[in-house]
C-alpha cells in the first residue's frame, strides 16, 4: 500500500469515481487549471477535461445553487468552497435550499451533492482562513458532515460522500492536509458515514476529537498511558448524523468523557455530545464532562492563534480534572 | 468630463497619458507637475514597501501577503480622497492604505498576524481590511448613505478586485447604490486574474465597467496603469458623488505582476511570456519617462528616491516587530463590549493554565 497523505487520498477518491461515473463533474473557484489552492483537484482537469472539471466565477452562492440545479438535473456535482470561512456567502443556498430539498419536493429530489471544504486552524492564514462553523451545518437538519482525521478514512469517506445521494459536507482538516501521512489502499474502498470509530481503546476515560484534534487527543492519550491511565479515544468522523451509540458505550465503560474541538465552546459539537450522554449515561458518569474547546471570541490572526486552539498540553490538563475529580 | 464621454461597453476606455509617457492627443495631464512629480515619488515607495512585504515574507517574518506590484497607479486612487471620505478596501490594498496616510508599520503588523496592525488612529476614516471577497462594496454603500442623510458632503469608496464582481453582493451593492442614489464610487482594480482565473472567464460581458448602467449610474473603463487616468476619473468621480450627482463606478484596468499572494504559485496558470509582455505597461515606468520628458525627474532622482523607500520600509518593519508581542488577553478583548461571565471564565481559566504551564512541563 501506498503511504499518501490527505490531499492525495481524497485525490485519488475523486479520480476513481470520476473514471467510474461520468455524471460525476467537479466546480469551484480555482479547481481547474491551479487544481484547487491546496491542489485537492490537481490534475483532474487535464485528465477528465474543463467540461467536468470547471473553474466557476467567484461566487460560492452561485457555485452551491447552481449544483442544487445540476443534481436535480441528472448530475452529481462535487462543489469546492475555497476556506470555510466563505461558506457563508453561500449560506442560504445551503440551509435554506439544498438542505431542505428533500423534506420540500416530499423526498422527490434528494441531492447528491458533495461540498467540500477545507476546515479550521493552524497554517497561520489570514482572517476568516482557520475557523470551524461547524455547528451552523449540524444545527441544519438535512445535511450530512463528514470530517476525516487521516488520509485511509478521508478517502473512503470521500467514496461514501460521492455515493450517499444526499447532501454532504465534507470538511477537510487543513491543517495536516499534508501533515499526517498513512497507508491508503488503492483498492476502491469505502468508510461508513455515520459510525464513529474508536481509534484507541481505554478504559478510565473517553476523549472524543475530529479532524485534527485527533492528532492532539491521540498524543496526549499516549501521554497519559505513561501514566497509567488508558484513554479511549473515539474519532467522531461523522459530525452530523451523530453517531452517539459508540459514545455512550463507551462512556457507559469510562465513566469519564472529555469532548475537544477548536471551534468555539458554546455550542459546539461538544455541548451536544455532552446533552446526549447526560440523557442516557447520566448514572455511568464519574465526574462532570469536560470540555477542551476554542473560547467563545472571534478566532485570533495567526500571532494569537496557537493559544486559541486547543492543544494536547490543554487536553492533558483537562483530563486530570476529571481524573482527580 | 469623462463620464459619459467613454462608453465601456464599446471598449471605449480613457487613457492620458500613453505607454511611452506621452500625453494622449487631446488630453492634458490634469494635475501641476509638482503634483505628479510627488505622487510619482510616492508610488516608487509604495514599489519598495510591497517589495519589503514580499521578502520579509520569504524569510519568514510576515505571513501571508497579497502584492499590489503592477498596481501603483490604481492604489495611487486613494490620495485624491478627503480625509472626510471613507476608505473601504480588499486584502489588496496596502498601496492605497498607504496614499491614505495609514503608517507601513501598521500595515506590515497586520499581515505578521498582528491585529493591532488595524487600529488605526481615531477618525481615520478608512474600514479594516476586508479578506470576504466582495463583502465591503456594501458597507461603502452605508456609509455613503449615512453621508446623504446626514448631508455631509463626503464620498465613501469601496475596493474590490475583477474576481468580486461576480459576488452576488457586490451586485446588491451597486443595485442600492443606484435605488439610493448614494455618494459611493465603486473601484474595481481588474487586475485580469482571481488567483488563477483570467477575467474573461469571470464575466461573459466586455467590461465590468458596462454594468453601471444597468444600475442607473455612469461607469468609466480606464487605463489603471496610466496615473492621469486614474486621477482624472477618480477626482471626477469623488466631486460628483459630493456634489449629489450619485454613485460612480469606474474600473481600472491594470495587471498583477506579483503572484496573487505569498501563497500562490502563478506558474500554474500563466506563462511567463504572458507577464513579460505585460511588463512594458509598468505604470512607473511610464510616469518616469513623462517627468524625464519634462525635465522634472533624472537619474539621481530615482536613485534617491528608491533608497528613501528601502530606508522608509526597513524603519516601519523594524518598528513593527519592535512592538512587544500581544497579550493573550487580546483575543477576548474586543468580542464584546461587556464580558459575559462564561467568557471571562474562559480567560481567567487559561490565563492560569498559561501560568501553571510555563512553570514547568507538568500535565496542566
Ligand atoms: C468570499 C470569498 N471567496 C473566496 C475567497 C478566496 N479568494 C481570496 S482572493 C480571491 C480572488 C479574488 O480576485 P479579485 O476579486 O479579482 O481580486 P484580486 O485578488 O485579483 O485583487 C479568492 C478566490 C475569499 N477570500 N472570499
Amino acid at each position: 500500500m501506498a503511504k499518501l497523505n490527505i490531499v492525495s487520498a481524497i485525490n485519488q477518491a475523486l479520480d476513481q469515481e470520476m473514471a467510474r461515473n461520468n455524471r460525476m463533474i467537479i466546480l469551484g473557484e480555482d479547481v481547474g487549471l491551479e487544481g484547487g489552492v491546496f491542489r485537492v483537484t490537481d490534475g483532474l482537469q487535464a485528465k477528465y477535461g474543463a467540461q467536468r472539471v470547471m473553474d466557476t466565477p467567484l461566487a460560492e452562492s452561485g457555485i452551491v445553487g447552481t449544483a442544487i440545479g445540476l443534481a436535480a438535473g441528472g448530475m452529481l456535482p462535487v462543489a469546492e468552497i475555497q476556506f470555510e470561512g466563505f461558506l457563508h456567502v453561500a449560506m442560504d443556498q445551503i440551509c435554506n435550499q439544498l438542505a431542505r430539498m428533500r423534506t420540500r419536493s416530499r423526498g422527490r429530489l434528494g441531492l447528491g451533492v458533495v461540498i467540500r471544504v477545507p476546515w479550521g486552524g493552524g497554517i497561520h492564514a489570514p482572517e476568516l482562513h482557520s475557523d470551524s462553523p461547524e455547528t451552523m451545518l449540524v444545527h441544519t437538519p438535512g445535511l450530512t458532515i463528514v470530517q476525516p482525521s487521516n488520509p485511509s478514512d478521508a478517502k473512503g469517506l470521500m467514496l461514501s460522500a460521492l455515493r450517499l445521494g444526499e447532501p454532504v459536507i465534507f470538511c477537510e482538516p487543513k491543517r495536516i492536509y499534508r501533515a499526517v501521512r498513512g497507508e491508503v489502499s488503492e483498492e476502491d474502498y469505502t468508510v461508513p458515514i455515520g459510525k464513529a470509530h474508536v481509534a484507541r481503546e481505554g478504559k478510565d476515560l473517553t476523549i472524543v476529537a475530529w479532524g485534527a484534534m485527533m492528532r492532539e487527543a491521540l498524543a496526549a492519550a499516549e501521554e497519559l498511558q505513561a501514566k497509567d491511565v488508558s484513554a479511549e479515544v473515539i474519532d467522531l468522523r461523522t459530525l452530523s448524523p451523530m453517531d452517539s451509540e459508540t459514545i455512550i458505550e463507551s462512556v457507559r465503560k469510562t465513566g469519564r468523557l472529555l469532548i475537544t474541538h477548536e471551534a468555539p465552546r458554546t455550542l459546539g459539537l461538544g455541548a451536544e455530545i455532552a446533552a446526549r450522554v447526560a440523557e442516557e449515561a447520566l448514572s455511568s458518569l464519574r465526574a462532570p464532562i469536560e470540555r477542551v474547546t476554542g473560547f467563545d471570541t472571534v478566532m485570533p490572526l495567526s500571532q494569537l492563534e496557537e493559544h486559541y486552539l486547543p492543544d494536547r498540553r490543554r487536553i492533558l490538563a483537562g483530563c486530570e480534572k476529571i481524573l482527580s475529580f | 468630463m469623462y463620464f459619459g464621454r467613454f462608453d465601456p461597453s464599446k471598449g471605449e476606455s480613457l487613457q492620458i497619458l500613453d505607454p511611452q509617457g506621452r500625453i494622449v492627443k487631446g488630453f492634458e495631464p490634469g494635475l501641476p507637475d509638482a503634483r505628479i512629480r510627488e505622487l510619482y515619488e510616492r508610488l516608487c515607495l509604495m514599489r519598495q514597501a510591497d517589495r519589503a512585504a514580499m521578502n520579509l515574507q520569504r524569510e519568514g517574518r510576515l505571513g501571508t501577503y497579497a502584492p499590489v506590484y503592477g498596481q501603483e497607479a490604481c492604489q495611487a486612487s486613494s490620495a485624491f480622497l478627503e480625509s472626510s471620505d471613507w476608505m473601504v478596501p480588499s486584502y489588496r490594498e496596502s498601496g492605497a492604505l498607504f496614499m491614505r496616510g495609514v503608517p507601513l508599520s501598521s500595515i506590515y503588523r497586520y499581515w505578521m498576524g498582528d491585529e493591532r496592525g488595524m487600529s488605526f488612529a481615531e477618525g481615520t476614516c478608512v474600514f479594516p481590511i476586508q479578506i470576504v471577497v466582495g463583502a465591503q462594496p456594501l458597507h461603502a454603500v452605508g456609509l455613503a448613505w449615512a453621508m446623504k442623510l446626514q448631508a455631509e458632503k463626503a464620498a465613501a469608496v469601496a475596493y474590490f478586485g475583477d474576481g468580486a464582481s461576480s459576488e452576488g453582493a457586490v451586485h446588491e451593492a451597486m443595485n442600492f447604490a443606484g435605488v439610493f442614489q448614494t455618494p459611493t464610487v465603486f473601484i474595481c482594480q481588474n487586475n485580469q486574474f482571481a488567483i488563477s482565473l483570467p477575467r474573461r472567464q469571470q464575466t461573459a460581458a466586455a467590461t465590468i465597467a458596462q454594468r453601471a448602467s444597468s444600475y442607473g449610474f455612469p461607469g468609466l473603463l480606464v487605463d489603471g496603469n496610466d496615473l492621469l487616468a486614474v486621477a482624472a476619473a477618480m477626482q471626477e468621480a469623488l466631486t460628483d458623488a459630493r456634489e449629489g450627482r450619485g454613485p460612480r463606478l469606474i474600473e481600472m484596468l491594470t495587471y498583477r505582476f506579483g503572484p496573487h499572494t505569498t501563497s500562490d504559485d502563478p506558474t500554474k496558470y500563466r506563462t511567463d511570456a504572458e507577464l513579460e509582455a505585460h511588463k512594458p505597461l509598468d505604470p512607473l515606468l511610464r510616469l518616469r519617462a513623462y517627468l524625464q520628458s519634462k525635465k522634472l525627474w533624472n537619474d539621481t532622482d530615482e536613485a534617491r528616491i528608491m533608497e528613501k523607500g528601502l530606508a522608509e520600509a526597513d524603519e516601519a518593519i523594524h518598528q513593527a516587530e519592535a512592538m512587544a508581542p500581544a497579550p493573550v488577553t487580546d483575543i477576548f478583548a474586543y468580542t464584546y463590549r461587556r464580558q459575559p461571565p462564561y467568557l471571562k471564565r474562559q480567560q481567567e481559566d487559561f490565563l492560569a493554565f498559561s501560568a501553571s504551564k510555563s512553570g514547568g512541563e507538568s500535565h496542566g
